[in-house]
């Protein structure tokens, strides 16, 4: 019986669940696409300057895609909880660690292709150029990203989905813990756009860290989801 | 030996409150027990308890043949629980839904259209989503994900709530089917009169303990 | 378990001894570092910050891997024996508060010597980091639910948390090298200690520690008591309850009649 709760065949499963509620609900493509493109027009009005914005994009792309990414991880969380899904899933025995990884990866795709979206946004509202060499560095600093943001999303995610007074603890947990990935992100990034002098080359040591960053909260979270979803 | 659920002297607490005080119960493979009692008497706690969903802070309580007191997680694939909520994924569709636990389980697809059919879920319906079902037509969604999970013990926290007599009387032939199949059957009911000719046995859960 | 009943005089033979230990070196270093020490050469009387500040730090450090080890040992023990859940939870509050010294002390200490209440370097801005993950421990564990599970969230984030902070310093530090200034700024590095700076800076670390342990041992032991108040609080519903059962039991019979 447990081989058929399988960690893989869960996480399928899950992952598949998530993705086709969202391309059925868009809520996130109608609510949160827009809302991350109206911050990336209001870091304009506030930074007003166009020169800084061209220098400062990475940031403020990856700035976007956090305050996003709050909004999506309690969205695939509010899926669950609204009619006891979450719990019925424990309940019924699933493998939490699959849970975790299925909700990732759903949330991983859906990250992606918020930051496609800023990316273009930056290179049109903060005029950035982008070259060959400059692109192979972006798509693995996307990638490496991404995950390590949808796995400590989910993870925390899990924690304080439910009750009231806990959704908003969210951010408070979640936010520390990314500052890595904000600070490596937007140096690769920004070495990916060759802004502010920066080398293309000066780009990958950060990689480095965006990938060790999501293999530790990978396992981790691998390790832990189970216990933190418990009651 | 091999009682289903065995609890002796339970104690379940939620913030101080006993919600079970010293509940003790012996359940028999493929019996069907009906519990009673008024409401706030314990009849959801004890289910819940039986699902291995939550800590046993006194005395024991063994379902399975697992100790829940040790090892809650390893008896819940095993066990089927039907709680208020109905675990469901509003945005998908009746079919969709039973999948997804079906999947779990590496049932086939013939079974889930059987299932299906035996709730009287056709093809139009099963294409609706949850959403737009009434409240009715959820619980017997909610119950048809139970049964494609083939659990052993049915936990059933008022299953009939909601249902029109038709479909009452499909819920209890599909009980029934199950408790001759081997599967052992947990119902809390308001329903007594409908409840008492499914049941075998019934208890009364009175202030957090169960009297025969 | 049943119902313990406690001294209302706290004290106990340990927490005495530390408690003492703790008033004499903190009363040591409180002439040592504003009296007897002589002032630095470059930075004059606010070097004498540094009394404050460096054992601060330090005991805000031991008390993040207090926590930590005390939440490993919960995770790993079989009984789960509430007392490290204890030991981690109390840890992590009076961290906090040490934590939140050391940065107003460094940030008073940065404005006097460097002229600025802040500045991006790396052990700051990980003291930094460190406090707003404990302020997030304290949180989780303030979320509910029965005592076990309370613990093995708390556990479970506090190791996490040691993961995290070693990925957050390092980042920071690859950042702010990016940025080599001449300001490296420890406030030590221009600081020639002479021997009795040095001792009264041992023992200020000692002192500071030994009330870090003391307040430890104390609010643990209210802990402890709170958790056994739940528990001959609910010996007393139980009996409650089993009046109201039985009370019930005769109506119903009743009504039956």
């Amino acid at each position: 019986m447990s081989a058929q709760h399988s960690l893989s065949r869960v996480a399928r499963a899950v992952a598949a669940k998530d993705l086709r509620i969202e391309l059925r609900s868009r809520v996130v493509i109608n609510q949160v696409f827009p809302f991350a493109g109206l911050v990336m027009v209001m870091f304009a009005f506030a930074l007003d300057n166009d020169d800084v914005l061209t220098r400062v994009a990475g940031g403020l792309v990856w700035l976007a895609t956090l305050f996003s990414l709050i909004i999506i991880i309690q969205r695939s969380f509010a899926v669950d909880t609204a009619d006891g899904a979450l719990e019925a899933q424990r309940v019924a025995g699933l493998d939490p660690a699959g849970i975790f990884v299925g909700k990732a990866l759903a949330v991983m795709v859906q990250l992606v292709t918020l930051e496609i979206m800023l990316f273009v946004a930056a290179v049109v509202l903060y005029r950035v150029q982008l070259n060959a060499d400059g692109t192979v560095l972006l798509v693995t600093c996307v990638l490496s990203a991404t995950a390590g943001l949808s796995f400590v999303g989910t993870l925390y995610g899990g924690l304080t989905a439910g009750s009231r007074g806990r959704e908003t603890l969210l951010p408070l947990l979640m936010l520390p813990v990314v500052a890595p990935v904000l600070i490596g992100a937007t140096r690769a990034t920004e070495s990916a756009f060759t802004s502010g002098g920066a080398a293309v080359s000066d780009g990958w040591p950060w990689v480095g860290v965006l990938v060790v960053f999501a293999a530790v909260f990978g396992l981790g979270g691998i390790l832990s989801f189970g216990s933190l979803i418990e009651e | 030996m091999s009682s289903v659920v065995d609890f002796r002297d339970a104690v379940v607490v939620f913030n101080g409150f006993p919600a079970l005080a010293e509940a003790s119960i012996e359940v028999e493979r493929g019996e069907i027990v009906l519990l009673q009692g008024p409401n706030g008497a314990g009849k959801t706690t004890l289910l819940r308890a039986c699902a291995g969903l939550l800590p046993i802070v006194r005395g024991e309580a063994s379902v399975l043949g697992v100790d829940l007191c040790v090892d809650r997680q390893s008896v819940r694939q095993r066990v089927g629980l039907l709680g208020h909520a109905n675990g469901l994924f509003a945005d998908l569709t009746i079919s969709e839904n039973v999948l997804f636990w079906a999947q779990m389980v590496g049932a086939s697809e013939g079974e889930v259209a059987s299932t299906l059919h035996r709730f009287g879920i056709d093809g139009r319906l099963a294409e609706q989503k949850v959403m737009h079902l009434s409240a009715g037509q959820k619980r017997r969604c909610a119950l048809a994900c139970l049964v494609v999970r083939r659990a052993e013990l049915w936990l059933l926290d008022e299953p009939h709530a909601g249902l029109d007599a038709a479909a009452r009387d499909e819920i209890d032939a599909i009980i029934r089917e199950a408790s001759s199949a081997g599967a052992t059957v947990l119902i809390a009911s308001h329903e007594l009169e409908r409840s008492r000719g499914l049941a075998t046995r019934s208890v009364s859960v009175i202030a957090g303990r169960v009297v025969s | 378990m049943e119902a313990q009943t406690f001294n209302a005089r706290v004290a106990t033979p340990t927490t005495r001894l530390v408690g003492a230990m703790s008033l004499v070196s903190m009363a040591w270093v409180v002439i040592g570092g504003l009296i007897v020490t002589p002032k630095d050469v470059n930075q004059g009387d606010a070097v004498r910050i540094m009394y404050v500040h460096v054992p601060t730090a330090w005991v805000a450090y031991l008390a993040f891997i207090v926590t930590a080890v005390a939440s490993a040992c919960w995770l790993l023990s079989r009984k789960h024996s509430m007392g490290f859940d204890r030991v981690a939870g109390a840890s992590a509050e009076v961290g906090v508060i040490f934590m939140a010294m050391t940065l107003l002390s460094g940030s008073l200490w940065g404005r006097i010597t460097w002229g600025t209440f802040w500045a991006w370097d790396p052990r700051l801005t990980t003291t930094a980091f460190l406090l707003v993950t404990y302020i997030g421990y304290l949180a989780v564990r303030g979320l509910g639910g029965s005592l076990e599970q309370r613990a093995r969230r708390s556990a479970v984030i506090a190791l996490l948390a040691v993961l995290e902070i070693p990925l957050v310093h390092f980042s920071v530090l690859m950042w702010r090298s990016l940025h080599q200034k001449a300001s490296v700024l420890s406030g030590d590095g221009d600081i020639k200690m002479d021997g009795s700076m040095l001792t009264t800076l041992l023992i200020g670390v000692i002192g500071f520690t030994m009330t870090f342990a003391w307040l430890v041992l104390h609010r643990q032991r209210v802990l402890a008591m709170q958790d056994a108040m739940q528990m001959t609080q609910l010996d007393a519903a139980l009996r409650e309850r089993a009046n109201e059962s039985a009370t019930e039991s005769t109506d119903r019979v009743e009504g039956l009649k």
